[in-house]
């Protein structure tokens, strides 16, 4: 328990500052404070709340909003599969809790973990995060509603920052994920001109682009392991 | 916005996101060896994250000046690997400051 929580320090302090972005561009949708940190708490995961964040915002249907979020936290599933074949003896009970707690920093943790994972490492790592994201957002969306509108819209980027931080450091060292990057990025463009919604552009670019490129390059299955 | 507009959506969001998490853990006790469906989740992310950023970032500010700035000061702070948090805030406060100056 004392060590998950002690790896979980760092992640907390990621989460709480990065949240702070996602809080002001949630209130900068219409969301109080309070609402932002309701949608903070219950998915925790950013990029899959600030795409649903904006389909709520914008009144979406329901399906789109459900294929998105499936979409964009496809990734989840997979961690899960891997968090399962590590985990100590655990009741259904302990899974529940565990399957809460899986983001993509916290598996990271979790999985670099030598040896087998126990529930009671795995909740005090995610305990800290989640304490984190949630207050970072609260106070986002407190301070969107503070600030003069020019100045909390040009904090609406720090969220695309994230995006960014993610995506070029890979690119640079992977010419198949550059090819993806830059075909998402084509075909996004091409079908928000043609009026598809932001949801199911995200949708459509996903399963076109990552379909043809698994196809493409069936090797980089070894990279998942 | 009123709570009778974002609940629903919120339960959404949770429910879905929950199920995709908790699904796996319940059911699967062996690992995936299609290599092809391998090979497509590792390419969902920067797909996803690819299209997320294309084209909304141009209109994330409000003013294409302080985009400007904020885009590339992400992109020189990614470029040299700073991480999340230092890339995310770098673009933010580049892209204040260029709007206080204006």
């Amino acid at each position: 328990m004392k060590d998950g929580l002690k790896l979980g320090i760092p992640i907390a302090l990621g989460y709480f500052s990065v949240s702070v972005a996602y809080g002001m561009s949630a209130a900068l949708l219409g969301f109080t404070p309070v609402m932002a940190a309701l949608i903070s708490v219950t998915n925790l995961t950013s990029a899959g709340q600030f795409a649903g964040t904006t389909l709520v915002a914008q009144h979406a249907g329901f399906v789109e909003l459900v294929v998105t979020m499936l979409v964009i936290n496809a990734r989840y599933f997979l961690m899960g599969i891997s968090l399962s074949q590590k985990l100590e003896k655990t009741t259904l009970f302990q899974r529940l809790l565990i399957a809460y707690g899986i983001t993509d920093e916290i598996y990271a943790a979790a999985i670099s973990k030598k040896g087998s994972l126990s529930f009671s490492f795995y909740m005090g790592l995610m305990v800290l995060p989640i304490l984190g994201w949630t207050a970072g957002t609260w106070c986002g969306a407190a301070a969107g509603d503070l600030l003069p509108p020019s100045l909390a819209s040009a904090c609406g980027i720090a969220m695309y920052g994230m995006f960014i931080a993610i995506l070029i450091p890979k690119a640079r060292t992977s010419r198949p994920v550059t090819v993806c990057i830059v075909a998402s990025a084509v075909l996004s463009t091409i079908l928000r001109k043609l009026g598809l919604s932001a949801g199911w552009t995200v949708i459509a670019v996903t399963i076109l682009i990552a379909g043809i490129m698994a196809f493409l390059h069936p090797e980089a299955a070894d990279e998942l392991d | 916005m009123n709570w009778t507009e974002v609940l629903p959506g919120i339960a959404i969001m949770a429910g879905t996101t929950y199920l995709v998490r908790v699904i796996p853990l319940l059911l699967f006790k062996n690992k995936i060896t299609n290599r092809t469906i391998k090979a497509f989740l590792y390419f969902v992310p920067y797909a996803v994250l690819s299209a997320m950023t294309i084209p909304d970032v141009f209109s994330s500010t409000g003013n294409g000046i302080s985009t400007a700035a904020g885009l590339v000061t992400a992109v020189l702070l990614a470029w040299y690997d700073k991480g999340l948090l230092i890339v995310s805030l770098g673009a933010a406060l580049a892209s204040v400051v260029v709007t206080l100056v204006m």
